[in-house]
């Protein structure tokens, strides 16, 4: 039972990275141009779809709070005002969907809502998982570093990197998704996105080892764990042949490996712990009557229509964004 | 703990939760009054019906797009400001909350595809279907809530390990007594809410002699409904007051601001209690019995006074004192709009009757007021108690949390929703004032599922084509 709880937990919040991730990620690449119909066909490749996106979000934390109490309440205290300043971000930017259309004057207010809320939001998401892996001071289930305890130079390099992560998800999915002048561009700046993921984690790697992080010794216990890695490198190599080749299509699943990979790295690193390395999955789990209560309909009925009607809506507006329908 | 930390932090609940309940509440019952033009229009056949329908699709649309937003900002306060809270009572609240999520998710995303651009594609007794589900999927929403929050007025069904309400029995909880005599009050309020809104329009097109036949539609069938329910809502309010009667003497003792035991008791109308001396001031009361016959149906029960219960458990009285008054007051106010309203419209002179016509207009923040008021009477009166008799709300709050940070969110909080519901409100009113026009809208290329708020686009869209033309 803990187990299946742990199962949708995972896939919710990679299904989370994965589908908000390139969404955001485009959110900032929306900041990178000025050209107002680049900016329009940009927001035309997610809009259908962004909002289906970010309910996995919502999945995650009420799963999260119903099945692992002690997890929710110790990390959403913890990130205080790292989660205010996502969700305020989050909003302006869902707001904007909806409203920058209807804006004449106003529109740039809108612009800087989307561009800024994305990039916000995705620096933060960043920061939280740096912090989460360096380690938070925690005593007895309980958050004990502070407002500003989350804070270090590690976090904001992981906050730093994911923004180059999810840019690059979201430069994928335009090259997928759109045709002209757009997916040209996406093109063009994959490879500096790429770059400049690669060199966040070469820091990161160096920046572990000289800080002799906890992580790292479990490496050295568990080698098995380079499988992963090892599956992100081949996913890299495919994926920067696929954008050489300009195959349209490859790139935004090979980066979603990566992301998995890295994902599923990170997960099984801290084995059994939850928050590492204080909080184990087995001290935060639910009593049995819980986990069972959810799991007799909202576990096996509800979740798989969940997932199949995530499918559906992705593959109903599969196909290239044509210069048309920029304007829905 | 920072006792201002703790006061920030319940402003913030406070102000958060009231601006979200104002869209749910509106769209439950707009959602079943949808259900019902639908049905409507599948066997009369009538255009209008249509016309209505497609209109009141529209403001649905941005209604429960707020409502959405506001609602995933609930979804994490729980673990930042009440983490205590969210600990010990994970194991019970949290899969009330996964149900909501889950359920909402599964039935409202899924239908609400098919009301924004399924007409032209499926049947029309599956659109009728859908826009069904749509309303089971709020209502469902609305139950989910109500069972949570009944749980932590009335908690039922746990034992306590290890520092956390574990849930012994579900039945009990799910078919708690207090949670039916709330759940329909909840729901019959979002129905008024949605009548009301729905009569104020249609008054608001005949004072302006616009858009006259489907102006007719909403002010009878809003103030039918309305005269239908408002007695129900109150009988069901009646007996939410016997389960404070029961279980929550404090709280009752506050609304009624009964200072001593009395058998039997007095009824208090209208004072102004002073909490210092245990008394009230310019005092109209109804003599005995008649406080005991309201809050426990009996010519001699005895009723518990505030004297009764330590001062360290007593609620801020003056607020549920007020806030139910209030309440009621809205009550009467929408029984006597919706009685007279439907006995002119039945002798055919509400039309002409301008007085009456302004009174429907005016009286569409009354069922708003009367959900908020009665929110603060349950939530503060429950006080100090965030989980009734088990759990202060003073305990429940993170520990650590400082009053600058808690400051600073509730500052970010109100800027946020204060910018995003002026320009709600702009788009409800552009609608409202464009009114029921055109051609039957097209099914919008893009608007899809998850993006409520896209039908707006639509209308903009015609109407420059209109404009254009």
């Amino acid at each position: 039972m803990v187990t299946f709880w742990v199962a949708v937990l995972i896939i919710s919040m990679l299904l989370y990275v994965l589908l908000d991730g390139f969404d955001l990620g485009i959110g900032i690449l929306f900041g990178l141009t000025r050209v107002e119909i680049k900016r329009a066909i940009m927001m035309s490749a997610i809009s259908p779809i962004w909002d289906g996106n970010e309910t996995w979000l919502v999945v995650a934390g009420v799963v999260l709070w119903a099945a692992f109490p002690v997890v929710y309440a110790a990390l959403f205290s913890a990130f205080y005002l790292p989660l205010l300043v996502m969700l305020a971000g989050l909003i302006l930017r869902g707001v904007a969907f909806e409203y920058r259309h209807k804006a004449e004057r106003m529109r740039w207010v809108w612009d800087v809502g989307f561009a800024g809320g994305s990039l916000v939001a995705t620096f933060i998401q960043g920061l939280m998982v740096g912090a989460l892996v360096e380690g938070l001071p925690i005593a007895n289930g309980q958050y004990t570093g502070g407002i500003f305890g989350w804070l270090s130079p590690f976090a904001v390099l992981c906050g730093i990197g994911l923004c180059f992560g999810y840019t690059l998800l979201g430069a994928c999915w335009l090259v997928n998704k759109c045709e002209g002048e757009v997916r040209d561009t996406a093109y063009r700046q994959i490879p500096y996105l790429a770059i400049g993921l690669l060199v966040f984690l070469v820091v990161v790697f160096a920046f572990a080892l000289f800080e002799d992080l906890p992580v790292l010794r479990r490496w050295v216990d568990r080698p098995y764990l380079f499988v992963f890695p090892a599956i992100g490198i081949v996913a890299a190599l495919l994926a920067a042949n696929s954008v050489r080749r300009r195959h349209d299509s490859v790139p935004f699943f090979m980066v979603s490996l990566i992301f998995a990979a890295a994902f599923a790295t990170l997960a099984l690193s801290f084995w059994p712990y939850m928050i590492p390395f204080s909080v184990t999955i087995k001290d935060a789990a639910s009593p049995h009557s819980t986990l069972a209560f959810l799991f007799w309909f909202a576990g096996i009925i509800v979740f798989p229509l969940m997932l199949i009607y995530t499918a559906i809506n992705l593959t109903v507006f599969k196909g290239k964004v044509s210069a048309s329908e920029q304007h829905y | 703990m920072d006792p201002t930390a703790l006061l920030l932090s319940r402003l913030q609940f406070a102000f958060t939760i009231s601006f979200h309940i104002i869209f749910p509440s509106f769209t439950i019952g707009l959602a079943a009054w949808l259900t019902v033009l639908e049905a409507l229009h599948l066997w009369t056949r009538r255009p209008a019906y249509r016309l209505v329908f497609e209109f009141w699709l529209k403001i649905f649309g941005i209604a429960f797009g707020l409502g959405v937003v506001s609602g995933i900002v609930m979804a994490f306060q729980f673990g930042s400001n009440w983490s205590v809270l969210a600990r010990m009572s994970g194991p019970i609240q949290g899969p009330l909350l996964a149900y909501e999520t889950f359920t909402a998710f599964a039935l409202e995303a899924s239908f609400f595809g098919v009301l924004l651009f399924g007409r032209p594609r499926v049947r029309p007794w599956f659109y009728l279907f859908s826009t069904a589900m749509v309303a089971f999927g709020t209502t469902l929403s609305a139950f989910w809530i109500m069972v949570n929050n009944s749980w932590m007025q009335v908690p039922v069904g746990y034992v306590v390990r290890n520092g956390q309400f574990v849930p012994d029995d579900w039945a009990t909880i799910l078919f708690s007594p207090v949670l039916w005599a709330r759940f329909p009050h909840m729901l019959f309020a979002s129905y008024l809410t949605g009548a009301f809104c729905v009569a104020a329009t249609g008054a608001w097109y005949l004072l302006r002699r616009v858009f006259t036949a489907e102006a007719r539609i909403m002010l009878h069938m809003g103030l039918g409904l309305a005269a239908v329910l408002v007695p129900v809502q109150l009988i069901f309010g009646h007996l939410c007051g016997e389960y404070v009667d029961h279980h929550q003497p404090s709280k009752m003792a506050a609304i009624e601001a009964r200072w001593h035991n009395q058998q039997p008791a007095s009824e208090v109308l209208f004072a102004w209690p002073d909490v210092a001396k245990r008394q009230n001031l310019f005092a109209i009361t109804l003599p005995p019995p008649f406080g005991s016959l309201i809050d426990s149906d009996s010519l001699s029960a005895p009723e518990a006074g505030l004297d009764s219960i330590p001062p360290q458990n007593w609620p801020p009285v003056l607020i549920p004192f007020f806030t139910f008054r209030i309440m009621v007051g809205c009550g009467v106010a929408m029984l006597l709009i919706a009685w007279i309203g439907t006995w002119l419209g039945r002798k055919h002179r509400l039309e002409q009757s301008r007085l009456m016509l302004w009174a429907t207009f005016l009286s569409f923040p009354l069922p708003y007021i009367a959900i908020l008021t009665g929110w603060y009477t349950a939530e503060v009166g429950r006080q100090p108690w965030v989980v009734y008799g088990v759990l202060r709300t003073a305990d429940a709050m993170t520990p650590f949390l400082t009053a600058p940070a808690a400051l600073v969110s509730l500052l970010v909080f109100c800027t946020v929703y204060a910018f995003i519901f002026i320009f709600g409100v702009f788009y409800i009113h552009k609608l409202l004032r464009t009114g029921p026009v055109g051609p039957l809208i097209l099914p919008p290329a893009g608007a899809v599922p998850n993006r409520p708020m896209s039908v707006v686009n639509n209308l903009a869209d015609s109407q420059q084509l209109s404009a254009g033309e």
